[in-house]
């Protein structure tokens, strides 16, 4: 009971700091400017913040682990890859030219086309492990960024700006026509982990108990990683690299409502990223005046939080 | 046995990492005690060749006994907010004291580092270990807050770049007066080695060890603090360099078992061998100048791992 209730409150914060963003300043004369580039962010930020807790949930029950992101699978490195090689080999004014929708587009098709590549070399032999899976994405990820860091070394400062802006995740230049896109992929794939909510507890027992329990498990955390690596590229390609949130708030969201269900985990973790987004973002643009990414924040607070909670806990 | 091949290898490699570079150094020339060719030796090779082998041996051991006492194959050994207070350290001795010697800003980031370990150590004993996943978890977040301090004022100040680039793993500014921090890590390793036992004790969770007569926060605490201490020694003098703390220990644990004692011999050998190569390697290719190790090991290692993991994979 004591998870349904925070869970209320939760919905009841979100909807109190969005009301907040949404209105903050407004008034008669321009109000439907303001609307108008708020509402598409806040809708970018709703978006980001579920598929990252989604994804960030699902990822940790099937690993086992609790530190893990899915950026252990290297999809940041791919993005950062992908971002850097581009201005370092046609130069940021053709990157500029390609526009927000072609970057978009063609990152979101290389980091699905690279996951997907990797789970049928893995999965087509019998016997290979999902521990298996995440050292070769981590060695993969490591190539990757070495490569761009070698890039980000060798180009000059200019340059490197533009590449630095795509380094943190920013809300602040999301383009309406590629949100819509976003949102059917987003919302089918959370849709339907919510469905198999019930065979991710069970999951979450470890390999040899869920398989005992009947449930096909190579087949259903295949299918799981498959959402995952949708999720992810989705949103890494909207706002930039932003799997640090998913460590952050599904811990909290593990803290703070103390159960194994996936029903509670999957939305206490959802509403707990939203607040940290829309209230980093809200500060980020009243208190910071724009002049410091929205991971700084988040890391910040967040961080401290949790080390709180911590302390609180082991108090009793 | 394995170790047999591992330890010639090194000696070889470490005789032509020597022999090799664009001023020509020859044995019969060191034999004979030419003043240049010693001068050689002392400034530069031998300097490089001391960090490389200290460095590969301390991040994969470190990566080793973090991994054995956290019971989780994935913690890293930058995981205890070592690193991120040492790039607090470095940004703070790039804005503050610009001048200074290199020697001197690593001094400075050094002290960052111990006192982020400290830190970390501090907040460790306050919080109630029912879990030893909360270890990484606590490092993990306390080193977000850290970074998130610097990133706040290295965006502020301009200084990603230079930050980075400074943390990119590189061996060809190792030269005499420039790399002496290292040596403090060698009696570590010693150090580590002798309680190497007890490590994988703690490694089986508290109340085992515990009931085994092992007084489960003093080890837990000294292997931490001697992890810590390492990667901030090695990431300070040369860089942040791929691999090494987490893909060479889960490698040779694939391979051998658990067993720390026997382990971490091999570890710190392979540690040290595939980084001596990887140098090695980078100062032949576009000879006389030099690629960056933390390319070469990026994308040489890759393959290596790869194949190594595919090959482990099939059996």
């Amino acid at each position: 009971m004591k998870s349904k209730k925070r869970i209320y409150f939760f919905s009841a914060m979100v909807l109190v700091i969005s009301f907040l963003f949404i209105t903050m300043g407004l008034n008669a004369n321009n109000w439907s400017y303001a609307l108008s580039r708020r509402l598409p962010k806040l809708l970018a930020i709703l978006l980001t913040g579920g598929s990252i807790a989604f994804s960030s949930v699902i990822f940790q029950t099937i690993t086992n682990n609790r530190i893990l992101t899915p950026s252990v699978l290297g999809l940041d490195s791919l993005y950062l890859f992908i971002q850097t090689g581009a201005v370092f080999i046609f130069g940021s004014n053709t990157v500029a030219r390609i526009g927000n929708n072609g970057n978009f587009l063609i990152t979101v098709i290389v980091m699905i086309a690279f996951s997907f590549l990797l789970f049928q070399l893995l999965f087509k032999r019998e016997g290979n492990t999902v521990f298996f899976l995440l050292l070769v994405g981590m060695v993969l990820g490591t190539f990757f960024q070495s490569l761009s860091s070698f890039m980000q070394m060798l180009i000059d400062p200019n340059e490197f700006m533009v590449v630095q802006n795509k380094m943190f995740a920013s809300f602040n230049n999301v383009n309406t026509s590629i949100l819509w896109i976003s949102c059917i992929g987003v919302i089918g794939a959370m849709l339907y982990t919510f469905q198999n909510r019930k065979t991710l507890d069970v999951l979450s027992l470890g390999r040899e108990n869920a398989i005992n329990l009947g449930v096909e498990y190579d087949k259903v955390v295949q299918r799981m990683l498959i959402v995952v690596a949708i999720l992810v590229s989705i949103s890494t390609a909207l706002v930039g690299p932003i799997t640090f949130l998913g460590l952050l708030v599904v811990n909290l969201a593990r803290e703070f409502l103390d159960t194994y269900q996936h029903r509670y985990l999957l939305i206490g973790s959802t509403l707990i990223s939203f607040i940290a987004l829309v209230g980093g973002q809200l500060m980020a643009e009243r208190v910071m005046n724009f002049s410091t990414p929205i991971s700084v924040i988040i890391n910040f607070i967040g961080g401290l939080y949790f080390i709180y909670l911590l302390l609180k806990e082991s108090k009793l | 046995m394995k170790k047999r091949y591992l330890v010639t290898a090194l000696i070889i490699l470490s005789l032509l990492s020597i022999l090799i570079g664009v001023q020509d150094l020859s044995l019969q020339g060191l034999f004979f005690l030419q003043e240049d060719q010693v001068q050689l030796l002392l400034l530069s090779r031998l300097p490089r060749l001391i960090s490389i082998i200290v460095a590969g041996m301390g991040m994969s051991i470190s990566g080793l006994i973090m991994q054995q006492i956290t019971q989780n194959k994935f913690v890293s050994p930058t995981t205890a907010a070592t690193i991120d207070s040492a790039k607090l350290g470095i940004l703070v001795s790039l804005i503050l004291f610009s001048n200074a010697s290199p020697l001197v800003k690593m001094l400075i980031s050094f002290v960052f580092a111990l006192l982020g370990t400290f830190l970390f150590m501090g907040i460790l004993k306050k919080v109630k270990l029912q879990n030893t996943i909360l270890i990484p978890l606590l490092g993990i977040m306390l080193g977000n807050i850290i970074d998130s301090i610097t990133t706040f004022f290295s965006y502020k100040y301009d200084l990603i770049q230079n930050i980075s680039s400074w943390l990119q793993g590189n061996f060809s500014m190792v030269i005499k007066g420039r790399y002496e921090l290292l040596y403090i890590s060698i009696p570590l390793l010693a150090l580590a080695f002798f309680y190497a036992n007890q490590f994988t004790l703690a490694g089986m969770g508290e109340d085992f060890s515990v009931n085994l007569g092992l007084n489960y926060n003093k080890v837990v605490t000294i292997g931490i603090s001697i992890v810590a201490l390492i990667t901030a020694l090695v990431v300070i003098t040369v860089g942040r360099i791929p691999f090494l703390g987490l893909i060479i220990p889960n490698l040779v644990t694939m391979y051998q078992g658990d067993h720390l004692k026997k382990n971490i011999p091999s570890t710190a050998l392979l540690g040290a061998v595939f980084l001596l190569f990887c140098d090695i390697l980078g100062r032949v290719i576009i000879f006389p100048y030099e690629i960056s190790i933390g390319l070469i090991v990026g994308v040489l290692g890759s393959f290596i791992f790869l194949y190594m993991l595919m090959r482990r994979g099939t059996r």
